[in-house]
């Protein structure tokens, strides 16, 4: 609004509002990427206080599951739930198989296993499907909305379905039984294996459920950067900064955490003169960091405590 | 040190030995060449990210394989060692030191990528190995004076961008320019090009140059900004996927710019089809290559040759991709200077022929094409032709362009 001020003409302040309109709404598509990535990895941090380096990869390699039904004459809805099943199963197995022999080796262990884990489904996936891009179809039609295409028809699905996930998300850790009983496991293991929580198990419900999400991101960020085995790459670091922007303990701050992150991009890109296309994850970072000195567990975490 | 005569003596008869024993070993002692054989290497990705590549690799040896079914050359047989590096540097040195020094290879030919062949630029140059053909559009291969072990084979990106940049002064003088370009040295020779062939004029005509990392999720921000910027001309110098979401987003936005995408991205099925064909329909682009799937070739008798070699062959290769007629197209051109060779296959006598090329023409190159190079050239292809995409296929109009 200021820029209006000083600008000159009337037209000059209309195409002002519209390229920064535009820059905002862009942002909030892009920064429903990140918000998707974000909700998948505070669920699995949820269930077992590690930040998994594989969680892009696996919605990746989910992405690519649903491609190849969909290849082979599935309807989309049907391939979307079926891979959601089968990535909660896998994300089961991943815990069971891999790291329930390694529970009580130290947090480095459990990194070279995730990034192990990441190289694995990585490699796998362009063995399988080759690195060149597929187009990934969308189940709300690629037609711009308002007339101007100021944002796509996916994006503004794939808005609906992080509120969705989010709805869920929330409902499920805060008012059920299982939701309460995995927090309690990956806060407090010993108290809730004494209070009759299955421990194990719910650190292998939190891999499932992280993962069945990490494949709704999958499938909803595929039609936008195109589907290809190194399609998450970036979108994980920028997921990551989102949910710890947000707090790793709230979805709901990670969702806001992950638009931000993308508005502030695309701003900085665009506002900060001579540097700003060069620079914008740096700036966009820089003020990430800012926050993080301001209020160290997020905009909406809570600091822990813990009664000695 | 002191040595006993006998261990002297000892030392002597060994080193006879190994002489005589080195198994490829002739009277010239030239590298990789005996009366029988020339041994040729390659460094190719057939495995990781640029995999897709390794076409070009795989028809060098099937089209090698045919040299060598058809008599090899000057009564030769090509023995080519290709070598797998991953697309990854380090690799690709260590492939070039087992072709040098363990091999014993002629020359490396036709190594793929900008990046990789980085790698070994000042190793092959330092050990006085040609570097032939690089397949890779960067500029700094042709540069005899600093290496002149090193030559191009393909039209480089600063070239294509020249040759761009004639378009738009010759149809659009009054045209503002918004270009697209990633964040790194392939990005920056082609504005390097555009700048330098608009002159004077660049600083006027370019309103808007925006780079994007290949760290980016998307690129909408930039090409709404580019938009922004009222630029009626849009220079795409993009990878396949970026270079198909800007496709896919200046459609999505209404803008409808003169839009010149860069070669590297011109692939119908790789990229144009995962863009939308109706959003890439009026794109520009150029060629130097023949395209195989072009119905004006239909009858024309070096692309049945290709097919016959095709079928023969390579059967299981693709052959809507542009990277087996590029392979054919740059193992002719080996072939070509091995011939001229003839009996002196030092590397010192390759290098000499391979920089004094006039007007040579290969077989699947456009018509009007040829190689041209010199003691101060070594940029073998140097013109074009530009392509219009009709919706469904390029089409080539004008004349062959130089820069």
């Amino acid at each position: 609004m200021m820029a209006c001020v000083v600008r000159i003409s009337v037209t000059d302040c209309g195409r002002w509002m519209e390229l920064f309109t535009q820059q905002v709404l862009a942002g909030i598509a892009t920064g429903g990427i990140y918000a998707l990535m974000a909700l998948a990895i505070v669920m699995i941090y949820q269930a077992i206080h590690h930040l998994n380096f594989a969680q892009g990869e696996m919605g990746m390699f989910s992405a690519f599951v649903a491609w190849q039904l969909l290849l082979w004459g599935a309807p989309y809805w049907l391939a979307f739930i079926a891979t959601v099943a089968l990535s909660f199963v896998a994300g089961v197995l991943i815990e069971r198989i891999v790291f329930r022999p390694l529970r009580r080796a130290p947090v480095f262990s459990h990194l070279v296993v995730f990034v192990a884990l990441f190289a694995i489904v990585n490699s796998l996936a362009g063995f399988i499907w080759d690195f060149t891009i597929k187009p990934f179809p969308s189940p709300f039609g690629t037609t711009p909305l308002f007339g101007a295409g100021l944002i796509g028809a996916h994006q503004a699905g794939m808005l609906v379905v992080i509120a969705l996930v989010l709805a869920a998300l929330f409902l499920f850790l805060r008012a059920t039984r299982l939701g309460l009983a995995l927090r309690a496991a990956a806060a407090n293991p010993e108290s809730a294996r004494l209070v009759g929580v299955r421990v194990g198990w719910m650190m292998a419900l939190g891999w499932g459920l992280a993962s069945a999400i990490g494949a709704v991101a999958g499938m909803m960020i595929a039609p936008i950067v195109f589907l290809e085995p190194n399609m998450m790459l970036s979108v994980l670091l920028y997921g990551f900064a989102g949910a710890v922007l947000g707090g790793l303990a709230s979805p709901g701050g990670a969702v806001l955490g992950g638009f931000l992150v993308g508005v502030l991009e695309n701003l900085a890109a665009t506002y900060v003169p001579v540097v700003g296309s060069e620079l914008k994850l740096p700036i966009a970072l820089l003020l990430i960091v800012v926050v993080l000195v301001l209020r160290p567990y997020g905009l909406f975490g809570r600091k822990p405590v813990e009664r000695v | 040190m002191r040595c006993a005569p006998w261990r002297r003596i000892w030392f002597a008869a060994s080193a006879t030995a190994m002489v005589v024993l080195a198994p490829h070993a002739v009277a010239d002692d030239l590298p990789g060449v005996s009366d029988t054989i020339i041994r040729i290497g390659n460094i190719s990705p057939y495995s990781g990210p640029a995999s897709a590549y390794s076409q070009i690799g795989k028809t060098i040896e099937a089209y090698v394989d045919k040299i060598n079914a058809e008599g090899g050359v000057n009564g030769r047989t090509i023995e080519l060692l290709s070598y797998d590096d991953g697309y990854s540097p380090p690799k690709t040195l260590e492939q070039a030191r087992k072709l040098v020094e363990r091999d014993d290879a002629l020359l490396i030919f036709a190594s793929l990528g900008t990046p990789t062949n980085s790698a070994i630029h000042d190793y092959l140059n330092g050990k006085g190995v040609p570097q032939l053909f690089v397949a890779t559009g960067a500029s700094k291969w042709g540069d005899p004076k600093n290496h002149p072990w090193t030559m191009a084979w393909q039209p480089v990106y600063r070239t294509e961008a020249g040759i761009y940049a004639r378009h738009v002064l010759e149809n659009r003088p009054d045209g503002k320019i918004a270009v697209l370009y990633q964040n790194d040295d392939y990005g920056r020779d082609y504005l390097e090009g555009l700048r330098a062939g608009l002159g004077d004029r660049a600083d006027s005509m370019i309103v808007a140059a925006l780079p994007y990392e290949t760290t980016d999720p998307t690129i909408d921000s930039q090409i709404i900004n580019l938009k922004a910027s009222g630029a009626d001309i849009f220079v795409n110098v993009a990878t396949p996927k970026f270079a198909a979401q800007a496709i896919r987003k200046a459609a999505e936005i209404g803008w409808r710019p003169m839009h010149i995408l860069n070669s590297v991205s011109q692939s119908v099925g790789a990229v144009l089809v995962p863009a939308g064909l109706d959003a890439a329909k009026g794109i520009i682009s150029a060629a130097y290559l023949k395209d195989s799937s072009d119905p004006q070739w239909a009858e024309d008798e070096e692309m049945a040759a290709w097919h016959g070699f095709m079928d023969d062959y390579y059967p299981q290769g693709d052959r809507n991709s542009n990277l087996t007629v590029y392979g054919y197209a740059v193992t002719k051109t080996l072939q070509h200077v091995l011939e001229a060779a003839g009996d002196d296959l030092s590397r010192e006598n390759v290098m000499k022929v391979a920089a004094s090329m006039e007007n040579v023409r290969v077989p699947m190159l456009l018509p009007g094409i040829t190689m041209t190079t010199s003691a101060t050239d070594f940029f073998p292809l140097q013109d074009m032709q530009l392509m219009r995409f009709d919706g469904e296929r390029w089409q080539l109009f004008g004349d062959i362009i130089s820069e």
